[in-house]
Order: C-alpha cells, then sequence, then structure tokens
C-alpha cells in the first residue's frame, strides 16, 4: 500500500507501480484515452506527477518507436496498469519501462476525484509515498524548476530529410517531443536541433531556412536566456513556435502569459480557426496560457480556444513568425493540425522548393 | 454559419416498425430531433408508422402522421403539409431509402422541398457500392478487394478472381439482410442467389473474407463548414465475421495504440468529409491485428444503432447535434448540453468502460439456428458502464436476462469445448470462459477465436480468480475485490460458498463527456467501487424522490412499447413535482436520454443493482407498472425489503399471476375463465391436459409475450415440452389450460380503486391460439354486440377494483360458444398501451401515473366508464424479422414471434385495414391488378370449411387459387376452379409458381404438426425474399380478401393526422 498525498490534504491510497522511490511533483491529468506511451515520454512533463483520467493503461504494452523524448515526469498515477498487454509491436508490459527509468507510481487510485479536485482547486503540487508525512511543507515549497535546462539537447546535431532536401530548418529545443523533428524531415527538411540557450548568432550562422520553437516543460518566464536570444532571431527567418515556443515567442516580442488552473492536457480540445472560421480538434499539454491582450499591436491572434476563449496561436505577419499553444505534431492525439507543417514550409519558400 | 431562417416547416420520417437491425434507437433520435426542431420554433410534421413510438407522441410534432412508409404516403403528406425541409437522416434506412426514391422520382424538387442533412449526393456516394468505392480509391482509403454482382454468374466469378472465402453484402438492406460468408463455390451459389433477391436493386458486393481481423468503429460528425470530430471509438470483442449489432462492442476501442488509433480516426475524417457529410456518420474498419493493415468496411451516412449506443456511452447526443447540423448550425457554435460550459465541436473523453452486450430472439425460437455472421439477429441489446472491463462486461451479462449472473453458463449442447469454441453463436463468450476455467491457454483460445488477447487475459484473470476463490473461499481482500470486477452477492455466495459477506456500499460516478475535467450539470451516472460518490454529493431539490424501473433491453414480447410507457411516467411525475429516478440499461431508448428523467442510473435491473441505488436515493416508492416484466420481476424483492411498490400493490400483482388465488377470485364473481391447472412435474402435465381434454395451452406462469406457450394436442407434445421446460428449472409453476378458438378481446383499464377508465376494447382478427402480440388488434371492435360490450365493461371494472387496482390493468378475453372468458389479467401497462392512447387521445400512462400518486380519476376530465370511440378505425399490424432469422418456425401460435407494429387508421375497417398492411410491408394489388393476382392455399382437414369460404371470397374476386391436394380437392368439391399443385415436399411446383410471378398470397396452416414445419420453413423463406406475404390463420386471409375486395389505394385513403383527429 503506498499513497498519493495532496498539498490541500487529501489523500489516496493505491498500490506502487514503476519504481519504489517516494516524489514530490506538480499533480496534473490528462484526459487522452490512448497514447500513455507518448505521454510518458514527452519531456513537457517534467517536474509533475501525471494522472491519466482514462481508467485501462497500459493495454498495449511498451512500444519504443513510439517513444516522443527522454522521459521526465516525475511520477504516474493510473487507476488499472495491464499486465499483460496485447499488441503486435509490444515488448514488454508498461511497468517494466516505468522501473527502468526510475518513475514511481501508483494503481489502483480514484483517478476521476484527483481530476475533479484539480479542476475545483487548481493545480497543486502533490507527493507519491510509502508513508503519509505528517508536515506538508515539503510539498508546498516544490517548484518545478530548471525545466527547460533539464530536458533541452546538450550539444547541436543535424538529422537529414527524407529524401530531397527542401529546407534547413533550425529547431530550438526546449524539450522537443520527436514527432516534431519526424514531421518536418517527413516533408523535406534537414532539421539541425540546438540547445535551447544556443546564441542567436551560433543559428544564423547556420543560414537556416525557417526556424522551429518547440513545446517545452515548466513556466516560460523562467527562460530568460531563451527569450533574450528569441528576441533576436525572430523576425530574420521564417519561425514556427508550438506550445513552449508560442509562448516563448509571446513573452520574446513583449506579451505576458499566465498560469492556467489546471491546464489543458488531453487529445480533445477544440480551437477555432479565427481566419476560416473552422474549428480543429487538437492535442495539447499545457499549464500556462499566453495573454491574448498583452500582445495587442504586435501581433494577430490565429487561434482561440473554442471552450474557455484562452489563446491558442498568433501571427506575426510582420515577422513572419506564427505560432500555436497545441500539437500540431500530434503523438499522442488528433493530426487533424498537421497541415501548420505545411504552412511552415510555404512560408521559407513553397512545398514545391528544392 | 447560424441558423438558416428559410427553414420553417420541417418534414421528419421515422423508422417504422421495430424489425431486427432497426429498433428503438430511431425512436430516440427521431424524437430528440423532433424536440430540437420545436426547440428551434420550427413547425414539425412527422411520418411514421409505428404507434408505439415516443416521436409520434402529440407533443412531439405538430402534425402526426401514423402513415405506410412508402413513396407515395410521404408525397401525398408533402403535397398537403408543403414543408421547406425533409430530415431523413434519422429514421434508419427505412427513412434514408425513402428520401432517396423521392430524389429520385422528382418529388423533391417539384415541391420544393429541400433535402436537409447530408446532401443526396453524399448519400449515394456511401450507399452505392461502386460509387463508394470510387469515393475511397480517390483519397488513397483501402477498401476490402472485391467485386459488384447483378447476377449469379457475374457473382460466381467475382469469388474465383477474389478467391475464397468472401463474404457477400447485398445492396441497400437493414443489418446485413441476405448476406453470408462463401467458403466455396457450392455455398457461393445459395448464398449470392440469396443476396441478389434480398437486394430491392438486385446487386451484392461479393469481397474477399477478412474473418479475424479486429473491426473497430468510430462515430464522426461533420458540420456544413467541414468541422469535424470523432464522437466515439468502439472495438468489437469478436473480430471481423460477425456482425456487429451481434458483436459484445466496448467503448473506447481498448486495444489500440495511439499510432492505430489516430490512423483510424483520421481515415474516418478524411472519408466522411471526402464523401461530404453534413451530421452524424458511422465508419466501420477492419484492422489487421499484426500490422497497420487496415480496410474500409462500411459507412453509413446517418445516425444508427452504433451512434445511439456512442450516444449513450458519451454523453454526446449525436441525433441533437445532428439535427441542429441540418438547420445550419455549425459544430462549435453549439453548446454542450452536460457541461454547459464548453462546445459541441469536441471529443468526448470517457474515464470508464462501456460493453454492450446483444439481446437475441433464440429463446423464442427453439430450435433456430444460433449461429451469427454477417446478418444480425439480435433483437435488442444491453449496455453497461463500469471502471473495468470486467465490471461492465459482468453488468452487461447479468442485464442482459439471459438467466446468468456471471460468466458461467452451461453449454447447450453435448459437444466437445473446442468444437463449440469454433462455432460463432450466441454463447461464444461463456463458451471461451469455460474454455480459459478449464485451463486451456490464452494463445490457445486465441488460435481458435481471434478474440484479441487483451480481452482474453482478462477473462482468463476472471477465471483463475474464481478457481481459487472456489477452491479455498474468500481471503482477505477477496471480497472488494471480486466486487470489483462486477460480482453480485448471490454469485460470491455461490461461487464460494460462503453465506455471510459483509455487504457493499456502492458509490456512483457521473458521466460527463470530459472525464470531470468540466463541471457537468447533468446527472447520469453509473455504480463503482469507489469511495468518492458524486450522485451523494450532488445538491438534492428537496422533492420527494420517486424510481422509476425501465424494461431492459428490447426483446420479442417486451418492445418499445415499455419504453414507452416508463418514460410518460417520469414526465408525468416530474410534473406534478416529484424528482423522478429512472433505472435502465438499454442504450436504444429515450428512457435513458439523460434528461428525460432528473437522475439516470444506467444500471442492470436486478435487485442487488436497483437495491444499491436505492440505499443511494431513498425514494418514497419505486414504479414498477411501465417496464414489462423485467421490472414487474422486482416486484416480490421489493416488497419484502419494506420498498413501496406505487401503484397496484405486490399483493394484487401476486393474486393475478398466482392461478389459484386468481381462480378463487373469479369464482367469486362468477366470471368464467377456460380450465385449467398449475401442475409442477411432468406427470401432472400429462393428467391435467387429459382430464381437460386435448387441444391444451401449456405456459409458465409469470411471463410475458407469451415466452415458452404452446398448443399441445397430443400426450408427446406435452411430455417434450415439459421435459424442455423443467430441463431450465422452475420458480413457478406451468399451466395447462383448455384451449378455445374463439374471439380474443382486449381491454387497457385505468383505476384508481373507486372508479375505472376503459379508453377502449380492441378485437382481434385471429381467434385465440395465435398470441395477441401476434394479431391484428381493432380497434373499435368490430363484431361485438352490445349485450358483450357491457359485460365486457362489467367484469373489467369490477376485476379492476377486485384487485385493488392502482393504475393499469390490462385484461383479455375470449368469447366461445356464446360464452365470455377471461383468459388473462396483467396488472400492468401492456404492450397497446401507445397505440390506444394516441388514437383515443386518453393519455393513459400520465392518468394512471397520477392515480398511483393518489389523484382521484373522477377529476382528470376524462369520466369513467367506457371511453367514447373517434369516428375512426385504428388497425395494429404486427410486423415479423423473419428475414433476418430465416431458419425459424414462422407460423404464428401462442409463442409471440413479432417484433414491431405498425397502425392503420381509417375510416372503415377496410381502409385502416389497407393502410395497416401496407405499412406492415404486405404488397397489396391494385383495383385492376387484382385480376391477375394468385392466391395459394394449403391447409390442415380442419381448417377446409374455412378455406372454402376464402377460396369462394377469391373466385368472387376473379382471383385465381392454387391449392396442394388435399385442399385443392375440399375446394373444388363446392364447384369452385382451382389449380391443384405438388406438396412441397414433394416437388418445387410452388416455388417454381412464386417464381413465376403466378402466386402473390399463401395461405398455409398444414404446418402445425411438426413434421412438416421444414417444408413450410423452406417455402416460407423463399417467398420473403421474393416479396409474397405468407398468412397463417385462415383468418388473416379473410382479413385481406376484405381489402382486395375494396376500393382502396395508396392514393385515395385518407391521410389521418393523428393531432387533427376528428372527435365524435
Amino acid at each position: 500500500m503506498a499513497y498519493l498525498v495532496l498539498s490541500n490534504g487529501a489523500v489516496f491510497q493505491g498500490q506502487r507501480i514503476g519504481a519504489c522511490v517516494d516524489r514530490v511533483g506538480e499533480l496534473v491529468f490528462t484526459t487522452g484515452m490512448e497514447g500513455y506511451l507518448e505521454t510518458l515520454t514527452d519531456p513537457s512533463y517534467y517536474g509533475q506527477i501525471v494522472t491519466q483520467s482514462f481508467p485501462l493503461i497500459g493495454n498495449y504494452g511498451l512500444i519504443e518507436e513510439d517513444f516522443e523524448g527522454a522521459s521526465a515526469l516525475f511520477g504516474y498515477i493510473v487507476r488499472e496498469l495491464c499486465e499483460t498487454p496485447s499488441n503486435f509491436r509490444s515488448s514488454a508490459p508498461l511497468n517494466t519501462f516505468l522501473r527502468e527509468k526510475g518513475i514511481p507510481g501508483l494503481c489502483g487510485v480514484d483517478t476521476r476525484e484527483i481530476v475533479r479536485i484539480t479542476r475545483e482547486e487548481g493545480v497543486m503540487n502533490a507527493m507519491i509515498c510509502d508513508e503519509v508525512p505528517e508536515d506538508l511543507s515539503v510539498l508546498a515549497s516544490f517548484r518545478v524548476k530548471d525545466a527547460v535546462a533539464s530536458v533541452t539537447s546538450r550539444e547541436i546535431r543535424t538529422y537529414p530529410a527524407e529524401g530531397a532536401e527542401k529546407y534547413r530548418v533550425a529547431l530550438l529545443d526546449y524539450g522537443a517531443k520527436r514527432n516534431i523533428l519526424r514531421s518536418l524531415r517527413f516533408r523535406g527538411c534537414s532539421v539541425t536541433v540546438f540547445p535551447a540557450e544556443t546564441p542567436a548568432e551560433t543559428i544564423l550562422a547556420m543560414d537556416p531556412d525557417g526556424i522551429m520553437l518547440s513545446n517545452g516543460p515548466g513556466d516560460p518566464k523562467e527562460n530568460t536566456v531563451s527569450i533574450a536570444e528569441l528576441r533576436k532571431l525572430l523576425g530574420r527567418k521564417p519561425a514556427f513556435g508550438i506550445c513552449l515556443g508560442h509562448q516563448l515567442a509571446a513573452l520574446a516580442l513583449g506579451g505576458d502569459t499566465v498560469k492556467l488552473k489546471y491546464g489543458h492536457r488531453g487529445g480533445n480540445q477544440p480551437v477555432r480557426d479565427l481566419a476560416t472560421g473552422r474549428t480543429y480538434i487538437t492535442s495539447q499539454n499545457h499549464g500556462y496560457a499566453v495573454v491574448s491582450e498583452s500582445l495587442r499591436g504586435v501581433g494577430e491572434i490565429a487561434f482561440l480556444n473554442a471552450n474557455d476563449g484562452s489563446n491558442e496561436g498568433m501571427s506575426y505577419p510582420d515577422l513572419n513568425c506564427f505560432t500555436v499553444q497545441f500539437h500540431p505534431e500530434a503523438a499522442s492525439g488528433p493530426r487533424d493540425t498537421a497541415f501548420l507543417f505545411d504552412r511552415f514550409l510555404e512560408r521559407m519558400g513553397g512545398l514545391t522548393h528544392a | 454559419m447560424p441558423k438558416d431562417t428559410s427553414i420553417r416547416k420541417v418534414l421528419v420520417i421515422g423508422s417504422g416498425p421495430i424489425v431486427i437491425g432497426q429498433a428503438a434507437e430511431f425512436d430516440y433520435a427521431g424524437a430528440q430531433a423532433c424536440r430540437v426542431l420545436k426547440q428551434e420554433g420550427i413547425n414539425v410534421v412527422l411520418v411514421n408508422s409505428n404507434p408505439a413510438t415516443i416521436m409520434t407522441d402529440q407533443h412531439l410534432a405538430d402534425e402526426i402522421y401514423l402513415e405506410p412508409l412508402n413513396a407515395e404516403s410521404v408525397r401525398r403528406i408533402i403535397e398537403k403539409e408543403r414543408p421547406d425541409g425533409l430530415l431523413a437522416g434519422l429514421g434508419g434506412q427505412t427513412a434514408l431509402t425513402l428520401a432517396m426514391q423521392l430524389s429520385r422520382e422528382g418529388i423533391l424538387e417539384r415541391y420544393h422541398v429541400r433535402l436537409l442533412g447530408s446532401p443526396m449526393d453524399a448519400i449515394e456516394k456511401a450507399e452505392d457500392r461502386e460509387k463508394f468505392r470510387e469515393t475511397m480509391l480517390s483519397i488513397g482509403q483501402p477498401c476490402v478487394p472485391s467485386g459488384i454482382a447483378e447476377t449469379l454468374e457475374d457473382a460466381l466469378e467475382a469469388a474465383r478472381s477474389i478467391g475464397y472465402p468472401v463474404i457477400v453484402r447485398p445492396a441497400y438492406t437493414l443489418g446485413g439482410s441476405g448476406g453470408g460468408i462463401a467458403a466455396d463455390e457450392e455455398e457461393m451459389r445459395q448464398i449470392a442467389r440469396s443476396g441478389l433477391d434480398a437486394s430491392p436493386i438486385t446487386q451484392i458486393l461479393v469481397e474477399k473474407c477478412i474473418a479475424g481481423w479486429k473491426e473497430i468503429e468510430f462515430e464522426t460528425m461533420r458540420d456544413a463548414l467541414g468541422n469535424v470530430i470523432a464522437v466515439c471509438s468502439m472495438e468489437n470483442v469478436d473480430p471481423v465475421g460477425i456482425h456487429t449489432g451481434d458483436s459484445v462492442v466496448v467503448a473506447p476501442a481498448l486495444t489500440l495504440s495511439d499510432k492505430e488509433y489516430q490512423m483510424l480516426r483520421t481515415a474516418s475524417l478524411d472519408i466522411i468529409s471526402a464523401i461530404g457529410i453534413v451530421g452524424g456518420c458511422n465508419c466501420q474498419f477492419a484492422l489487421n491485428p499484426d500490422s497497420f493493415e487496415y480496410a474500409v468496411i462500411e459507412v453509413n451516412p446517418r445516425v444508427s444503432r452504433s451512434s445511439a449506443l456512442a450516444s449513450k456511452a458519451t454523453g454526446y447526443p449525436i441525433a441533437k447535434i445532428t439535427t441542429r447540423i441540418a438547420l445550419g448550425y455549425t459544430l462549435d457554435e453549439i453548446p454542450n448540453d452536460i457541461t454547459g460550459k464548453t462546445c459541441a465541436c469536441f471529443e468526448p473523453a470517457l474515464d470508464y468502460v462501456v460493453v454492450k452486450f446483444p439481446k437475441w430472439p433464440f429463446d423464442k425460437f427453439y430450435g433456430s439456428s444460433r449461429r451469427l455472421g454477417t446478418q444480425m439477429k439480435a433483437t435488442g441489446e444491453v449496455m453497461a458502464i463500469g471502471q473495468r472491463f470486467e465490471e461492465a462486461l459482468m453488468k452487461a451479462v447479468r442485464g442482459a436476462e439471459i438467466s446468468l449472473d456471471t460468466l458461467n453458463a452451461p453449454p447447450l449442447f453435448d459437444e466437445e469445448l473446442r468444437t463449440r469454441l469454433a462455432r460463432q453463436d450466441d454463447r461464444r463468450l461463456f463458451t471461451v470462459f469455460e474454455a480459459l476455467k478449464n485451463g486451456m491457454s490464452v494463445e490457445e483460445v486465441f488460435e481458435i477465436t481471434r478474440i484479441d488477447r487483451f480481452f482474453l487475459f482478462r477473462l482468463k484473470g476472471m477465471a483463475d480468480f474464481e478457481n481459487r476463490v472456489a477452491e479455498s473461499g474468500l481471503g482477505p481482500g477477496d471480497y472488494q475485490r471480486m466486487k470489483q470486477l462486477g460480482y453480485p452477492d448471490a454469485a460470491i455466495r455461490r461461487i464460494t460458498g460462503t453465506d455471510s459477506l459483509p455487504g457493499f456500499e456502492f458509490s456512483y460516478k457521473m458521466v460527463d463527456t470530459c472525464g470531470a475535467e468540466f463541471a457537468a450539470e447533468t446527472p447520469y451516472f453509473y455504480s463503482c467501487t469507489d469511495q468518492v460518490c458524486e450522485s451523494r454529493m450532488l445538491k438534492r431539490s428537496g422533492r420527494p424522490v420517486v424510481i422509476v424501473l425501465g424494461s431492459g433491453p428490447i426483446r420479442i414480447g417486451q418492445g418499445i412499447e415499455f419504453d414507452y410507457s416508463s418514460v410518460h411516467c417520469v414526465w408525468t411525475l416530474r410534473q406534478i413535482g416529484y424528482d423522478v429516478v429512472i433505472i435502465n440499461n438499454n442504450p436504444e431508448t429515450v428512457s435513458t436520454d439523460y434528461d428525460t428523467a432528473d437522475r439516470l442510473y444506467f444500471e442492470p435491473l436486478t435487485p442487488e443493482d436497483v437495491w444499491n441505488i436505492i440505499r443511494v436515493e431513498k425514494p418514497i416508492g419505486v414504479v414498477v407498472a411501465f417496464g414489462g416484466q423485467t421490472a414487474i420481476k422486482l416486484t416480490r424483492f421489493l416488497s419484502e425489503k419494506g420498498i413501496r411498490i406505487l401503484g397496484t400493490s405486490a399483493e394484487s400483482i401476486d393474486i393475478a399471476e398466482d392461478r389459484e388465488r386468481f381462480d378463487t377470485l373469479l369464482e367469486r364473481f362468477g366470471i368464467r375463465r377456460p380450465r385449467g391447472m398449475a401442475v409442477r412435474t411432468l406427470d401432472e402435465a400429462v393428467a391435467a391436459a387429459e382430464e381437460l381434454g386435448y387441444p391444451v395451452l401449456l405456459r409458465p406462469s409469470y411471463v410475458i409475450g407469451g415466452q415458452n406457450m404452446t398448443i399441445s394436442r397430443s400426450r408427446e407434445k406435452t411430455v417434450d415440452y415439459m421435459e424442455r421446460i423443467l430441463a431450465g428449472g422452475i420458480e413457478n409453476p406451468v399451466l395447462v389450460d383448455q384451449y378455445l378458438p374463439g374471439i380474443e378481446l382486449e381491454v387497457d383499464v385505468i383505476s384508481d380503486g373507486k372508479d375505472v377508465l376503459i379508453p377502449g376494447i380492441m378485437e382481434h382478427i385471429e381467434r385465440a391460439g395465435v398470441h395477441s402480440g401476434d394479431s391484428i388488434a381493432v380497434y373499435p371492435p368490430f363484431n361485438l354486440t352490445e349485450k358483450y360490450q357491457e359485460k365486457i365493461c362489467d367484469i373489467s371494472a369490477r376485476l379492476a377494483l377486485a384487485l385493488g387496482t392502482q393504475g393499469l390493468v390490462n385484461i383479455q378475453y375470449l368469447i366461445f360458444d356464446n360464452e365470455l372468458y377471461v383468459i388473462e389479467v396483467n396488472p400492468r401497462a401492456s404492450r397497446t398501451i401507445p397505440y390506444i392512447s394516441k388514437v383515443t387521445g386518453v393519455p393513459m400512462v400520465d392518468l394512471a401515473s397520477r392515480v398511483m400518486l393518489g389523484e382521484p380519476l373522477k377529476e382528470m376530465g376524462y369520466g369513467t366508464g367506457l371511453y367514447p370511440a373517434p369516428p375512426y378505425c385504428a388497425i395494429k399490424v404486427p410486423v415479423f424479422s423473419f428475414e433476418k432469422l430465416n431458419d425459424a418456425d414462422s407460423i404464428l401460435g401462442p409463442e409471440m414471434k413479432s417484433t414491431g407494429e405498425v397502425l392503420g387508421i381509417g375510416i372503415t375497417k377496410a381502409e385502416a385495414l389497407f393502410k395497416g398492411l401496407s405499412a406492415a410491408g404486405f404488397s397489396l394489388p391494385t383495383i385492376r391488378d387484382r385480376s391477375h393476382t394468385g392466391v395459394l392455399l394449403s391447409v390442415e382437414d380442419e381448417d377446409f370449411p374455412d378455406a372454402i369460404i376464402v377460396a369462394k371470397r377469391c373466385y368472387d374476386l376473379g382471383i385465381h387459387l392454387y391449392a396442394t391436394k388435399d385442399t385443392a380437392r375440399a375446394i373444388s368439391s363446392v364447384g369452385i376452379h382451382v389449380n391443384p399443385v405438388a406438396d412441397p415436399s414433394s416437388s418445387d411446383d410452388i416455388t417454381k409458381l412464386m417464381e413465376g410471378g403466378f402466386v402473390n398470397y399463401i395461405i398455409y396452416t398444414g404446418a402445425v404438426k411438426d413434421d412438416t414445419v421444414g417444408d413450410y420453413t423452406v417455402l416460407h423463406r423463399r417467398a420473403m425474399f421474393l416479396g409474397i406475404p405468407c398468412m397463417t390463420s385462415l383468418d388473416t386471409a379473410n382479413a385481406l380478401m376484405d381489402i382486395l375486395g375494396s376500393r382502396f389505394s395508396p392514393e385515395n385513403t385518407e391521410l389521418v393526422d393523428i393531432n387533427r383527429m376528428r372527435r365524435g
């Protein structure tokens, strides 16, 4: 028997899964019904204990080719973890992975109640432990820190395009999901991945056709160096930002970000494209949002969340830059907005450029 | 895009009678559509021949036509009403096919009627096999290798080039009628021929058999702007090869990785975009379990059974949203009712697992094949929600009312386990469980069944657990674990041998479309074993709580009528100030719509499940009278628990159902009933039958729909019957009654214990012996003298009062040899309630519900005694689903066989019957064609006198007569010309006559003896394919003659708007 203790004092009892260590993290939930492998390997979950609202997790086991990056989350909470998975690609039960990666977790938990508490009271810290501590101050003091620094790549590396190279893209890695890389390479871009705080000059020195700002974890405002470098970069080359990349671009251009009560995490968020009136179902994973009003006169709002009206995308025509809060690279989640990568290619010179 | 304001009047086409493949789900969809249209201020014109539906209720549409669903009557309604738009996507295949026909014939254009929702071009792209394949090819979506054939030769050629085995699917049919899997050329000949016959356009699709692949469905939506969403994914536990309607289905899909899921989701959305769907659409795929290879199986460009299931599984009201989209709204403009905060352009996130389990009619068709294939056989289904697959599955199984509360089912046939395992039948799941419990490995079971190992591992977990606790009893935590896996206490006691169980307090979680991400406002609950109970947390209104029990899955004998009654009871009780809770587990119905009651519990209707809800809701009483036998069955349990039964008491229900107590009551009033006795053993039965004299009627007490009821004409049959019944084990005695072939009459009575209101008396066309549900019923009676009418009213009133009725009671009478007998008294809502309510204008359920809670009947404004009849005749005609169960014995008898009904309303009996029979699908020749009409008679010796009367009438009408040898001899003996033909057992003359178009009707009573049933079944099957009606009662034949002799045609009957019926 082990426990998940929330900073509001709520205690959930469950059985241990994964690594048998105690861990404090920021408790969040995702409503995605499939795609747990992508969730577990999405660097954006750095510092967080992730609760799956769907009750049956691990049904198709472990499939390494579906990993999105190095696992960065701090803990994993599920209702039921499948010990006998079934899928032609599965190599092992999911628990093997959690143990190997040192991720502690619990199963047998009323995950719906965790979601409900989080929805009502907002995101809070929590702790996975074998004994409920008397003093919860350790929970109160926890902050997700150095998030991007913990997950960004350490070196510059170039990946060739699939087929003939059409464009060369510089990818600023704030904790990039692999499918951003795949999406670009698949479309004929060779991609050079740069660590988050790489000086603008270094990036411009390779003379890329476009700049891709990746997703990533944590409070966007924490990344002062990256924001400063970005300020120098934007406008120099066509740029496309996703998630944290969208937030950092906003901050670099003088905008503001705000922490959401409990964020958007899942594969069913509707986003309205203000240019066409179309609404798309998107994959999302963010706890902060760009404040639309803070960018008045700087850029145009391109996408809004159809549920809560929060900012889901900006367009900066003067800078040949557009950014989105959601994940067009999907993985996991719907691929309905993958066309944004094509739009990025168009910005770089068209889809048929060689 | 906001609403299109040029749409002011809309014609909605319903789906007609309930048949296999098209059940209550379209009443749910249609009722939602009507409500949305009314909310939008649109004038709603509705046509549906099915009187048992909620959508045909007075207040759901402005003009309601219970008219035959054919192009001519819809054309006439269009001509009369001049609607701006036609909504056909919510009335199943029936409505869609009609819309296509109206469009093709230029009727829509002529009357300037716009087709709302998916445009004709889109419907054709999805429905026409060739156009569909072209469309799929153009967007790179893989289809199964296949060919289209319009002749047998083409079909064989196609199969040869594709390679056997192949699947045959007829074009434009419901539930896959007439299709099948052919393993070789010989089988192909037969299946291809029946497929071609079944298709209204004589076209079949021959495709490669991909049996064993996973079958995955997506319920999708698209609006006119091009926004697309996938509402729900579903996975068939049974791999491809079994019709999805006959498969155990889970939602969401449980075995797909994100890559597989998104691949198929994207494919669905690409498909509906390419086709140009506007509204809801169902996409079915086959997925190779060993690769990413997949194929599109089918696309249904309309709401469907699957969309009803998806709506209930997710809380997302597909039919409602489809209607709004048809009016011009876009998905993002429509609010999500459940959260009230989010919009309809999103995809529901589930935080539970849903299991659907089909309800098959094999209990009604003893001896017919239980094998499942591409042709659907289930009449209904149950859905269950749980936090575990096991829990949901166990709820589904015990809610299906198949006398099981675990997966342990005794095998039906004495065959080797492997043989049974290989057979795809309705017991498959239980056979798999048996195999795993007996130690067969998951791998072995998988090799035979191809059921995904994920599900097999789950079942194995349960099997191992059961084996362990059976052997060593309940260890620490085991009871909790068994509750989590969904075992009811009764089953735990049985499995473990433990008597003292600690008991368990269940919690209830909400179905909210969003996995708790947003606060929901709609109270739709399922039970779980967590500690936090969202139902208990929900603020109550403070009004007294009443629980209404629903009627479970749709089955023969307990259909949509009971949902109609349950829903009306809920509405009335809410209106008079109660907080109403409904419990039901049928996803197809209006009763399980989240806004029908104040709170919905989607749970099985078993003692433990209902009791757990009572503990949370603390009702002042429970209503059992409207949920058919499903609810009535719980009366004794609830009463013993001290729960107040609203309406007629448990005690009175018992008097009506208990043979001896009931006889005592009748004796007290000097009312006669056919003599009979209650028996418990074979010997007693034989002795009773001999004492009463053959023929006798045999049936178990406490049944509905004449389940297991038979007429026995010999000792052998009695013995055979008793052996079969006793083998199943009985709680209550078997009743043996004198069988009297008299005129049957039926009344539904409302009483408050002081006064009695009789809304109407119905007379059956067929004499006693044919189950009342399978008889053609006429209101008002056509052959009843005033003396008998008075007598019936008098006895009905006395019986209702003597039983202490508080609500409805249904009484069936028989007049035989000038003597009136009572056959049956049912102290509950009956099958005829919706029909009589609609034609008399007496809101029977509403009155009965008020009575139950103490309002005096006298003050309700409908008077007492017999309610005056309107100047119309309304005739209920039963509809059967033998197309889907083509080896079933279709001879009508005391066991009910019809799945649905239609109503014909006319000024005269002939007009009403003409409309009723047309609506039931009888092809009726026009007046000028009658001289080319042929009738074939083949009757039993004892029916010769009646057959001669029918023959004489045929002769007078200039109809050509054909008859089998003995029948022909009897007819010609009175000087009527008849063409003799050989018996079906000795030659195929009859088949040739049918195929040559010489015979239009078959009247056959020669199969009462078991040895010729087989002949008749073969003949009937052929006749069905050729659209030739078969009658097994000379009374029905006589009624047909009334029509053939009348002046009526589809062009000249009166169109009756039941909201504007002439009164008095």
